[in-house]
C-alpha cells in the first residue's frame, strides 16, 4: 500500500501517488515546515538539506539547498501559488544545475484514505533538454539512492 | 530474466544511468566513456555488457575499438528520467515515514503532558 506509483499524465504531466499511515494534517505539515522537511526531502543517501527556507503563503518563496558535504550541492527555488490546509499546496519550482531550467508546476494534494493519506503528486514533464540536465546532474552528484534525488533532485522534487 | 527485467536491472545503477545520459548526446567509445566517471576501462566495459545484454546500447567494430551508441529501439530518454525521478521520491517517502511516526510520537506525549 506504501508503494510509489508513478505514471505519465500525455507528455506533458508526471503523477506520482504514495500512501503514509499518518492524517493529512501531519503529511501536511511535514511538507511545508521547515524543520520537518529538512528530515525528508534528501534525495540521496548521505545527502542533508542545511538550508530550508519555505514561506507557506501565497507568494511565499521556498529555497532547499542540498549538500553531499563535500562541496557539491545544488538547489530549487520556487514560490507558492495556491494552499489549502491540510489538503492542497500548488507551487512552482525550478532547479539551479546552476543553470535555472524551465518553471516546474507542481500540485500535491492530501486525501484522507482510510487511516492515512494518499499524497498525490502531480508535475510538469520537464522537456528533453533539461531531462538531460538533470540526468547529467544526478550522475555528476551521485544523485541516486535514490534521487534525486536529482530528484530533485532532484527534485524535485518537492 | 524477461527482456523487462533486464531492462529494470541494467537501469537501477546510477553509473549505468549516467553511461545512457551521455550516450544519449552520441556514439561514444569505452575510453571516452571512462574518462568523467573515474573509472577503468574493464569496470566500463562491465557496464556496457549489462547495457548491451539488456538491449540497451549496440556496438558496432571498428579496427580495434567497439563504439557503443543507444539502441534505437532502447528505453527513451523519458523513462530513464523518470527512473531517477522514482529513486529519489523512492528514498524520500520512506524517510518521511520514519518522520511521521516520530511526529506522532511526539503528539501522543504532548498529549499525555497536557493531561
Amino acid at each position: 500500500m506504501t508503494k510509489l506509483n508513478l505514471t505519465t499524465e500525455g507528455d506533458r504531466y508526471v503523477v506520482a501517488t504514495r500512501y503514509c499511515a499518518a492524517s493529512p494534517e501531519a503529511v501536511y505539515r511535514a511538507h511545508v515546515e521547515p524543520e520537518l522537511i529538512q528530515q525528508w526531502m534528501l534525495g540521496p543517501e548521505g545527502w542533508t538539506m542545511p538550508v530550508c527556507v519555505n514561506e507557506a503563503h501565497p507568494g511565499g518563496k521556498s529555497r532547499y539547498e542540498w549538500s553531499d558535504g563535500k562541496g557539491a550541492g545544488f538547489y530549487p527555488t520556487g514560490e507558492f501559488l495556491e494552499l489549502e490546509p491540510f489538503s492542497r499546496i500548488v507551487h512552482i519550482e525550478r532547479m539551479h544545475l546552476p543553470d535555472p531550467t524551465p518553471d516546474n508546476h507542481i500540485e500535491t494534494k492530501f486525501t484522507q484514505e482510510g487511516a492515512g493519506t494518499l499524497i498525490t503528486m502531480r508535475m510538469t514533464l520537464p522537456d528533453a533538454e533539461t531531462r538531460a540536465a538533470m540526468l547529467a546532474t544526478g550522475m555528476e552528484h551521485g544523485m541516486e539512492a535514490g534521487y534525486v534525488r536529482l530528484e530533485a533532485i532532484a527534485l524535485p522534487l518537492g | 530474466m524477461s527482456q523487462l527485467d533486464a531492462t529494470f536491472s541494467a537501469l537501477s545503477d546510477p553509473t549505468r544511468r549516467a553511461i545512457l545520459a551521455r550516450l544519449a548526446l552520441g556514439e561514444l567509445t569505452v575510453m571516452e566513456l571512462a574518462r568523467p566517471f573515474d573509472m577503468t576501462q574493464p569496470a566500463v566495459s562491465r557496464h556496457l555488457k549489462v547495457l548491451e545484454g539488456a538491449g540497451l546500447i549496440v556496438r558496432r567494430v571498428d579496427g580495434a575499438k567497439r563504439p557503443c551508441r543507444l539502441a534505437p529501439a532502447g528505453i527513451d530518454a523519458i523513462d530513464q528520467w523518470l527512473s531517477m525521478l522514482r529513486a529519489a521520491l523512492e528514498a524520500n517517502y520512506d524517510r518521511l515515514d520514519t518522520v511521521l511516526a516520530a511526529m506522532s510520537r511526539s503528539d501522543n506525549m504532548k498529549r499525555k503532558d497536557t493531561r
